[in-house]
């Protein structure tokens, strides 16, 4: 007999990540690549987790999971109540729209956009309007100090400069998760203090943040971590909060 | 509006993109910008050429049926030859006209005519005219507007009168800053009163009988004076032409019964005439026939301009997939962010149609300057019909999305991951 209810996996209340033996396979000519083999955790609300793990380990595929980019082959990802294995193209994309703020390596702002546009977006597909996300574009702005830059364009910033206003539109609509990967790869040691004491604060206000990194001192910013070898996690220390 | 505004920031990039790669945009838009203004202009000629024929063949009355003579080809048949010169004797008679009037059923009235060209005079000034040798009927099937004076009357006809009626043209040639009505002219062996000035028609591709006229007298007062005989003297000889009409107009009770009518008169015709000196011609068949001709001229004309619009639209689709290319990682960054496929693809579109649309208002700019050129320069009607314009902007907008499409589908179809990860 099959169960076909599966509403037992269904994650705690407090529970904004849940992973149930997620598997990503991938069929590279006669080999399948177990990128991922049977992942489980669970992340709750407010917390601070880093996903460590050296290049092959499967942190890109657990990245691209968990940020709605990538669907499981098997197993289940509860993301904020929705079951993410089960969704089609247009609701993974709105999914990633409302519970998902994504912080890049090599920031990802969209070069002929001004900081406020470049803000703006992920409030223009969710349909806001003019007037709304200007007055809420200029006060994320506010929060990561780049509201003295709105009228320009990325090219004109500093790379820490790029990096808030890349955080500022990751927040834009409250998402329930912030998902960094590598925030301050491309960033100078000062600089990359500066985007983590953001993240920390932003961590303090009780936003969810989960870094993607494979550089232990960027790790020990947060609260937990995971460690990822092979496909599976090698060690999980325990939410410290 | 509230779809207006979710669209207006992607109009705006789209402006910007155009902005940015000015060369670029600026050449590909040119495709457009050609095939509307040439869909434009083209028609406005061919609007301007049907309709100057349309409207001529309208003037000639469509419950006419002109009957003209025509000097029969090959042999010289009829004539009475003298060593020096010939006389050719063929054409309509009077007694054409009268049987016309008899037996053809429907007929309202019937017109003789006799075109001859005349040397007129007055004072020193001297030229060759056209005369129409007519009778009052004329000016009631044939309409022409009465400038000055009055035209023919039955009195004119009987009495055999030294009057004529100018046209506008002969006026200008003959008379220019002399007195006109009542004003002595001299036409061939006699001495004419103006009594009126009409109106002529100008160009037009279907002539009237009387386009370019200068004179109208009795036919009557030409026959008493000149006979029915036109002589030309030429090096070495003469040769002379025996027409007593050159042309009859019939005015037929109705439109309905033209066609019978032209059939009867050439049945009447066929009987006495043994040499196929004349020609039927119908006006409403006329009008049939440019009508048909002006639809096989747009369907070719639409044609080429449509193969014009479509080069163009190949245009716009070859940069669009270029900058799908260039802005891969955008795509990726859109999508990451929680854009829909749906999402992608409008921007694309939106960004198409900034261009084919641009290309199609300076097309319509182009369109509509090139008739006044053409016309100002070649005295050649245009009409430029706000349908075409509606037309030719409709399609541009057409082609931007038919076009955009695929690049649009293009770009939405890419792999967030992939996308993101393109240089």
């Amino acid at each position: 007999m099959i169960v076909r209810n599966r509403d037992f996996l269904r994650p705690a209340a407090d529970e904004v990540i849940r992973l149930e033996n997620v598997r990503r396979h991938y069929v590279v000519g006669d080999e399948t690549v177990k990128a991922l083999d049977g992942v489980s955790f669970s992340i709750k609300k407010g917390s601070y987790w880093s996903i460590m793990g050296s290049s092959g380990s499967g942190k890109s595929t657990m990245l691209n999971i968990l940020g709605c980019l990538d669907r499981p082959s098997s197993g289940t990802y509860w993301l904020n109540g929705g079951n993410v294995a089960e969704m089609d193209d247009n609701a993974l994309s709105d999914h990633r729209l409302k519970n998902l703020g994504f912080v890049f390596q090599s920031f990802h702002l969209i070069p002929q956009l001004t900081v406020c546009e470049n803000i703006e977006v992920p409030m223009l597909y969710i349909g806001l309007s003019q007037s709304d996300r200007k007055g809420k574009a200029e006060a994320l702005a506010a929060k990561v100090g780049m509201e003295h830059r709105l009228r320009h364009l990325p090219s004109e910033l500093s790379g820490g400069q790029r990096q808030r206003v890349a955080v500022a539109r990751a927040l834009a609509n409250d998402p329930a998760v912030l998902l960094a990967d590598e925030p301050t790869g491309n960033l100078d040691s000062t600089t990359s203090v500066q985007i983590m004491d953001l993240f920390q604060e932003l961590s303090e206000q009780g936003k969810t943040v989960i870094l993607v990194t494979h550089e232990p001192d960027i790790a020990a910013y947060a609260k937990a971590s995971i460690v990822l070898k092979d496909g599976v996690i090698l060690t999980a220390t325990e939410d410290a909060k | 509006m509230k779809q207006f505004l979710y669209l207006w920031p992607f109009v705006k990039l789209g402006l910007t993109d155009v902005w940015r790669h000015k060369t670029r945009s600026f050449l590909t838009m040119l495709g457009v910008v050609f095939g509307v203004g040439s869909v434009i202009a083209m028609l406005a000629v061919g609007e301007g050429a049907s309709q100057q024929a349309l409207d001529s063949i309208k003037r000639l009355g469509s419950d006419n049926i002109m009957v003209q003579s025509v000097k029969p080809s090959g042999e010289e048949g009829g004539s009475t030859g003298s060593q020096r010169g010939t006389l050719a004797v063929y054409g309509l008679l009077y007694e054409d006209e009268e049987r016309i009037r008899q037996t053809v059923p429907g007929v309202l009235m019937t017109v003789p005519a006799r075109m001859t060209r005349r040397i007129a005079r007055l004072g020193e000034r001297q030229l060759e005219m056209r005369v129409v040798e007519t009778v009052p009927g004329w000016f009631e099937v044939v309409q022409r507007p009465v400038m000055a004076g009055r035209v023919l009357s039955l009195n004119d006809l009987e009495v055999r009168a030294n009057v004529c009626v100018l046209t506008e043209h002969g006026v200008r040639r003959l008379l220019a800053a002399e007195g006109m009505i009542g004003q002595r002219i001299r036409i061939a062996s006699g001495v004419f009163e103006v009594i009126g000035i009409v109106k002529n028609e100008t160009g037009g591709t279907v002539r009237a009988p009387d386009s370019e006229a200068d004179a109208y007298i009795p036919i009557t007062t030409g026959t008493r004076l000149f006979g029915e005989a036109s002589i030309r003297y030429s090096a070495g000889g003469m040769e002379g032409e025996k027409v007593e009409l050159s042309q009859i107009i019939v005015k037929m009770r109705d439109t309905s019964v033209v066609e019978m009518g032209s059939k009867a008169i050439e049945a009447v015709l066929e009987r006495f005439h043994k040499k196929s000196d004349y020609r039927i011609d119908v006006p409403l068949t006329l009008l049939r026939e440019a009508e048909r001709t002006k639809r096989t001229y747009n369907i070719v004309l639409g044609t080429i301009a449509g193969i014009s619009l479509l080069v163009g639209g190949i245009g716009i689709m070859n940069i669009m997939l270029a900058s799908v290319t260039e802005r891969t990682k955008e795509i990726g960054i859109r999508r990451a962010i929680g854009a829909r496929r749906s999402r992608i693809v409008v921007q694309f579109l939106i960004n198409t149609c900034v261009l084919s649309i641009g290309g199609g208002v300076v097309g319509v700019l182009l369109g509509v300057g090139i008739p006044l050129i053409i016309t100002y320069f070649t005295d050649m009607p245009t009409v430029v019909q706000p349908y075409s314009l509606l037309l030719a902007f409709g399609i541009s907008v057409a082609i931007g999305i038919l076009f955009g499409l695929y690049p649009a589908m293009r770009a939405a179809s890419l792999d967030p991951i992939e996308a993101l990860r393109h240089e």
